[in-house]
């Protein structure tokens, strides 16, 4: 009872707080916050469902209508979320390490960007291109399929591989996609290379939503929809294989689980994910180069799966959430705060902020926040925030 | 196609290889002594290799804002250059291993892998924390000697900087101290025989840590003096340039075998001459079509194709699977 009685206080007080600050970083945090506790605490479900339903279509886009920053912070975390949850079936379920992951991403954006601008006709010739805004609809499943199939091409070559060799193979394919998008400028212009591929064009939006909203609600819907495939898969009999398949290799085949087909689908699952986020990505961004899909990427979705828990859907969900956040609005802010102290000219026991040097700018420091996490993790908690109850188990003895 | 320019290049290109293979071996092996004792990818040697550069870079610059860079004679700096690279990366590798690997030594063999890749990722924001901090910049020049820059001509199109033949030496004296270190000395016959079987090994009176500590800071020692010759031959060093290289590394000592000393000397030579050939020919082959930048993706089909079918390696050594 006072468990449902905070969430509901906490929930109001952080959206009224967010209405009346709309530009302070520590309240928005404090309004994550609350959503996250309401998402952990032990209250009815009922009420729990119903409150994170509140502040994720009434309250997140009626914030984001005061401070449209917050709505483009919320839309990334939709992203990430469903690149974590793709990354969670490979790495978490099957016990695949995949470090090259953000290439589904990356396969799934160029699909749209490449046909959703004029980009096309260079390849195709004449003046088609690009084609029409709902196309976009078709091309959330075409990114998905292509996505799909490049996860097979992918999973074929390495399904002897095990361990960290996979790892590595997988880091160079990753590489490989990049360097390809990279230069496939000549001798078809596929990529147009490091300039990137721009203006990708937009799908209409109903009843005249802003696009930010739009945006947000749709990686919103595709979050709930890879949430429910999630769930059903991992309580089918292909996530019960996939979990066998990680506990023990041989001892899995030995019970009859057809290993490669397993394989495979593991892999191909986790890239449709990515490729339908790509798609979205692509139109939301209007323009897309390699520099959006680089081994940084793939280590950021890796360590909000590590973050979380293996194998754990909610864990995927926050650790997504707080990395990116942490991201995108700590070290920012933090950045920010400082300069303005700097701007200010405080002092620190006699040092002087103006004296910081220029290069030095924390918001550039995601490497190093992903690294702490992957080591911490490792070392102190290797099963997570929220591990899966059958991980837990595993990692416990 | 123009041939005779084909075949005017080749020495060049040949000698280019050549220097560049030798910088791959010395960082492969590190990756190589490492798996052969722990059986684990250290991800972060990448990265103790650039540490590597930044000390020779720093040990340059501050040679030469006293005024004796140019005062002592040059083979010394070099030598003091490279020792303070040996010695600072060995130190960081050992303190990598102490702090993030062996609290999780017998762990599931993803958890070290991924600690790995942590402290990689850490140590490559480190490294420019501390120089935006103390030079404000990240992105730093080897400060020039005069001798090194110096080319000999042997032919018309054909000629040899006094670099790449530092490098090719500096490798070589390295390769030569390692080989007698493992093969003549009583470490390196404890070396070998914990890479063997640690509990007979332990049975034996070796203690297992100590000589676990040992190969980090041979292989990483080994990866600082190749950062040093790095930054000499190529000048521009910064704290991600690392990466890249490592990689290749790493894939020279799975083409040699991992775990397998000479192997790592071999794959590091046939990787280099690969790259080299690669860069220089494919745009001339191909009529421009595909540029040098795809030699990147050469190495890595190259890494993929051996995993794939033949895990072993060119030497052969024979490596154990471990799910």
């Amino acid at each position: 009872m006072i468990h449902s009685l905070i969430s509901v206080a906490l929930v109001a007080l952080s959206a009224l707080a967010v209405a009346t600050f709309p530009r302070s970083v520590l309240v928005f945090l404090l309004f994550q916050g609350s959503l996250l506790f309401v998402f952990k605490a032990r209250i009815p479900e009922r009420l729990r469902w119903s409150l994170l339903a509140i502040g994720l279509l009434v309250l997140m886009p009626t914030i984001g209508y005061f401070n449209s920053y917050y709505l483009e912070v919320a839309t990334q975390v939709g992203i990430f979320v469903a690149l974590a949850l793709g990354l969670n079936i490979v790495v978490g379920l099957a016990g695949l390490l995949d470090l090259g992951y953000v290439a589904f991403f990356a396969v799934g954006a160029y699909s749209w960007a490449i046909f959703g601008s004029p980009h096309a006709n260079i390849i195709f010739g004449g003046q088609t291109f690009p084609l029409a805004g709902w196309w976009f609809y078709v091309f959330l499943f075409v990114g998905l399929g292509t996505a799909a199939v490049t996860g097979l091409l992918l999973g074929l070559p390495v399904l002897r591989l095990h361990g960290d060799y996979l790892a590595i193979v997988t880091l160079g394919f990753g590489e490989v996609i990049r360097v390809l998008a990279n230069n496939l400028d000549k001798p078809i212009n596929l990529t147009n290379g490091p300039k990137g591929i721009t203006p990708i064009s937009r799908p209409p939006t109903p009843f005249g939503l802003p696009y930010g909203e739009y945006f947000y609600f749709l990686a919103l819907l595709i979050v709930v929809a890879v949430i429910i495939v999630n769930r059903r898969l991992e309580d089918s009999h292909i996530g019960r294989a996939w979990e066998a398949i990680r506990e023990d290799e041989l001892a899995a085949r030995a019970m009859g689980v057809p290993l490669v087909r397993m394989k495979l689908m593991a892999f191909a699952c986790g890239a449709s994910f990515a490729g339908v986020m790509g798609v979205l990505f692509s139109a939301k961004q209007v323009f897309i180069n390699p520099e959006s899909f680089t081994f940084l990427e793939s280590i950021g979705v890796l360590a909000m799966v590590i973050l979380g828990g293996m194998g754990s859907i909610p864990g995927a969900i926050v650790g997504a959430t707080v990395v990116t956040v942490l991201n995108l609005q700590v070290l920012k802010g933090f950045s920010l705060w400082l300069n303005e102290l700097k701007n200010a000219g405080v002092t620190i026991f006699g040092y002087s902020l103006a004296d910081l040097p220029t290069q030095f700018e924390p918001a550039k420091y995601e490497r190093m926040v992903f690294g702490i996490i992957l080591v911490l993790m490792m070392i102190f908690r290797p099963q997570g925030i929220f591990p899966a109850r059958r991980r837990q188990r595993e990692l416990a003895h | 196609m123009d041939v005779d320019l084909l075949i005017g290049i080749f020495p060049q290109v040949l000698l280019d290889g050549i220097t560049l293979g030798f910088m791959y071996a010395l960082i492969a092996l590190g990756y190589t002594m490492v798996y052969g004792v722990l059986e684990f990818i250290n991800f972060a040697h990448s990265e103790i290799f650039i540490f590597g550069a930044f000390v020779g870079v720093e040990v340059l610059l501050g040679l030469k804002s006293i005024g004796l860079l140019d005062g002592l004679p040059w083979p010394l700096v070099l030598l003091l250059v490279l020792i303070a690279g040996m010695a600072s990366s060995g130190l960081l590798a050992v303190t990598v291993e102490r702090i993030a690997y062996r609290p999780l030594r017998g762990a599931p063999r993803l958890i070290p892998l991924i600690s790995a890749i942590g402290i990689s990722f850490f140590l490559q924001d480190l490294i420019r924390l501390v120089e935006s901090l103390w030079r404000n910049a990240f992105n730093l020049v080897y400060p020039t000697m005069d001798v090194l820059n110096r080319r000999f001509e042997l032919t018309e199109t054909i000629d040899v900087s006094v670099k790449s033949l530092v490098v090719i030496g500096g490798a070589l004296l390295m390769l030569w101290a390692l080989h007698l270190i493992v093969n003549r000395t009583k470490v390196g016959t404890a070396i070998r025989a914990v890479a063997e079987d640690q509990a007979a090994a332990s049975l034996m009176g070796i203690d297992v840590n100590r000589i676990i500590s040992l190969t980090f800071l041979i292989g990483g020692a080994m990866g600082g003096a190749a950062g040093v010759l790095f930054g000499v031959q190529y000048g521009l060093i910064n704290p991600y340039s690392g990466f890249i290289p490592g990689l290749k590394a790493f894939t020279a000592a799975v083409l040699g075998g991992i775990g397998n000393i000479p192997g790592a000397m071999v794959g590091g030579l046939v990787l280099g001459l690969l790259e080299a050939f690669a860069a220089a020919y494919l745009s001339l082959l191909t009529g421009g079509a595909f540029g040098a930048e795809y030699k990147d993706i050469l190495a890595f089909s190259i890494l993929i194709l051996i995993l794939i079918f033949r895990p072993k390696g060119l030497l052969g050594e024979i490596v154990r699977e471990r799910a």
